[in-house]
């Protein structure tokens, strides 16, 4: 079934069926990567443009390894390249991209709404690949192809997000997308990280991790992003540590089969031990490889790709 | 002479609401008389059985002049008022230069009565340069025309100068305008603290930030003497606030926004930088306590807050966008909402708008008293049309009523009995 949308702009926007879908598509992907030759001829002259305004590794090295092994032609415009830096307004600098005639443009942003903003310039696809703490579709699905092939199915599963709500877009579209999938989502930490209201997306809120995640299946640690905080939020990253820092000790009384995520880049011993992200149950880097999954199927999804993508 | 006739005038500051014809004469209010008793040669307006009404009053304008010209200059400022049926309206000083010194204000004025339409009065600065950190010459100011002082756009922070501010100003009488944030707390924000704004990812303005400014302030006064307006009114337990200290008969006013009865955050979905303004819109129960301020007269008046901003200030990502939209020429319509849900009587939602104002500020205007000048609007409440920004007089286009169906609508401003504006020419 092909899905309706012209954008990917959140998850928020995505139907269950829509999402079922891009998984599907996605798991079928994922053996592309896995050949010796990794390349299929499906996106053969088209465009796609990563228009990357923050800083990001995974991210944006992911969308574009999706794109080339399905042989759309890439080009990678980066904040510090890109001509904003003289000044050139957003909205300009995106119309002059579609000028060129890119199929899509994937951008990251650090403000929220930036992806919705230039989709109303310009007739490419938009990709969102970020916006401020707004939206992350593409994590969020990645995030919910992992936990369903090892979990069977995401119906009913309970998964513990923790760290800094206020400010991340990943909590967000996950929100969206779990609530959406039928999954009962519980946010952890400290009051001074959890948005006024949040309560309203009907989710749990709780102070204690160690409680939390005592009924759980699946464990999101989030990163801390000390570049962004506001003086006032903590008094310090070791107390952060001592309170919210996943541990084996805090993981004892979780349930044996629990999975462990992490949208990454970590801050080693800062939200999760070490030991705890080579545990066998952590699941980081399933979750890169299915990032590129994810991404592929969603730029063959958005050109007009009705099936699997391998017909 | 000009005669307005077949109109239903309505005065609030006379208490008359019936069919009457209305005679003008060497730019003044000569009679207002039942129809057809006025028996002369003039020059005949035919209100076509809608209102006639005293131009309405704004006390709350940018106009952007000096220095913010491309935004909006006096000129083009006072077309703008008169398309809206306003007459007169009061200029807030954040201006470049600021409105601090007596030169600046006489700019303001020769500007404006070389527009020779509307009637402009200046507000002065509390602080110099809207600093925060020194009182201006207020006494000087006063004398240069200057009608109230206000630092808008920014708060007075520093309670001690607030305090001083309210002191030294009792020496003249004018009352003290203030923008009520505590800019501690809405740092980097950019729409009101919430729901919407979690969901959205942007940082909020909580509602406290404006109670516990119009908190502090009351209790400065109460000490100090002085007089309080707080503008654009827009939290519900500021309202609250306000009801309160009029009880204690302290000399406290304020104003609302047609916005922040109109509009809530849900307005903010899909990101559209004419939605921000500050202080931000907010909730529907704050509507619905601004709704009963406005019944019980808690919130005196209204005032546009008309904050004209260029597409290069606005059409950018939401959290860089400038705070602020213009509306003079949406206030008719908004406010008549008020009335189509009974929520005021037309002369309630007209006095507002004309004899409260000028009563507050002090103002010979506001009414159609035989001897005042010959100040009127002319409209019709009934008449419906879409809102179009691309034909607002504004220099800047920054509404979010882009599109709406709206009812009300301005045939005829006058001034000192001279056609300023005139729906059929435009």
């Amino acid at each position: 079934m092909p899905i309706t949308l012209k954008n990917i702009l959140g998850t928020r926007d995505l139907a269950r069926e829509d999402i079922s879908t891009i998984l599907d598509t996605a798991n079928a992907f994922k053996e592309i990567s896995t050949r010796p030759i990794k390349k299929v001829p499906t996106l053969r002259g088209r465009t796609v443009i990563n228009l990357f305004f923050e800083p990001s590794t995974r991210t944006r090295t992911s969308f574009e390894i999706a794109g080339k092994r399905l042989s759309a032609d890439v080009i990678n415009i980066t904040g510090s390249s890109s001509s904003t830096v003289k000044g050139e307004n957003l909205i300009d600098t995106a119309r002059n991209l579609e000028a060129m005639n890119p199929d899509i443009i994937v951008i990251r942003h650090a403000c929220a709404g930036a992806a919705e903003l230039i989709s109303h310039f310009t007739k490419s696809s938009i990709i969102n690949a970020g916006d401020g703490a707004h939206e992350h579709p593409t994590q969020s699905l990645l995030d919910l192809l992992t936990i369903q092939e090892h979990k069977g199915s995401l119906e009913g599963l309970r998964v513990v997000i923790v760290g800094d709500i206020a400010h991340s877009r990943v909590v967000r579209s996950n929100i969206f997308a779990m609530k959406t999938m039928g999954m009962d989502v519980r946010l952890v930490g400290p009051p001074t990280m959890i948005p006024f209201e949040i309560e309203r997306l009907g989710v749990e809120v709780s102070h204690n991790l160690a409680e939390a995640i005592r009924d759980a299946d699946v464990i999101m640690m989030l990163r801390i992003q000390t570049e962004r905080q506001n003086r006032f939020l903590l008094p310090s990253l070791r107390e952060y540590s001592n309170l919210f820092c996943l541990t084996s000790e805090k993981l004892e009384r979780a349930p044996e089969d629990i999975l462990i995520i992490h949208p990454g880049p970590v801050n080693r011993g800062v939200e999760i031990a070490l030991d705890v992200m080579q545990d066998k149950r952590s699941l980081i880097l399933d979750q890169v490889t299915n990032g590129v999954a994810i991404r592929m199927a969603l730029m063959y999804l958005l050109l007009g790709g009705s099936d699997n993508g391998l017909n | 002479m000009v005669l307005i006739k077949n109109g239903r005038v309505i005065d609030p500051a006379n208490g008359i609401d019936e069919q009457r014809d209305l005679l003008i004469e060497k730019g003044k209010i000569k009679a207002v008389e039942p129809t057809g008793k006025i028996k002369c040669e003039a020059k005949t307006i035919d209100a076509g059985g809608h209102i006639v009404a005293p131009g309405f009053i704004d006390m709350h304008v940018h106009f952007r002049e000096p220095g913010f010209e491309y935004k909006e200059t006096i000129e083009s400022g006072c077309r703008s008022a008169a398309a809206g049926g306003f007459t007169t309206v009061a200029i807030m000083p954040n201006t470049n230069p600021v409105n601090d010194t007596r030169s600046v204000t006489e700019l303001i004025l020769a500007q404006a009565k070389a527009c020779g339409t509307v009637r402009v009065h200046p507000i002065g600065a509390i602080s110099q340069g809207l600093a925060g950190e020194r009182l201006s010459e207020m006494s000087d100011l006063k004398d240069a025309g200057a009608i109230a002082f206000s630092d808008d756009g920014r708060p007075v922070m520093n309670s001690e100068l607030m305090r001083r501010a309210f002191e030294y100003s009792r020496m003249f009488g004018l009352p003290l305008i203030q923008h009520s944030e505590v800019l501690d707390l809405t740092e980097g924000g950019c729409m009101n603290e919430g729901a919407v704004a979690t969901e959205l990812g942007l940082k909020g303005m909580p509602v406290e930030a404006e109670d516990i400014m119009v908190y502090r302030d009351i209790a400065l006064l109460k000490k100090t003497g002085g007089r309080l307006h707080v503008a654009h009114i827009s939290s519900g337990n500021a309202v609250e606030l306000v009801r309160q200290a009029k009880a204690q008969g302290l000399p406290v006013t304020c104003e609302v926004a047609p916005h922040h009865f109109t509009l809530t955050d849900e307005a903010v979905r899909g990101y559209d930088s004419n939605t921000k303004m500050s202080p931000p819109l907010r909730t529907q129960n704050d509507i619905e306590r601004i709704k009963e301020g406005l019944e019980d007269d808690t919130i005196d008046i209204i005032a546009t807050d008309h904050a004209p901003h260029d597409v290069v200030d606005k059409q950018v990502e939401y959290q860089h966008a400038c705070f602020g939209i213009v509306g003079l020429e949406t206030a008719l319509p908004l406010t008549l909402r008020l009335v189509q849900e009974n929520r005021l009587t037309l002369p309630r939602a007209i006095e507002k708008i004309t004899s409260t104002p000028a009563s507050i500020f002090n103002l010979d205007a506001g009414t159609l008293s035989v001897g005042k000048f010959a100040d009127v609007v002319i409209f019709n409440p009934k008449e419906e049309y879409t809102v179009d920004v691309s034909r607002l007089h504004s220099r800047s286009k920054n509404s979010p009523f882009d599109g709406w169906k709206v009812k009300g609508k301005v045939t005829h401003t006058l001034v000192g009995g001279k056609v300023i504006y005139s729906a059929a020419k435009n």
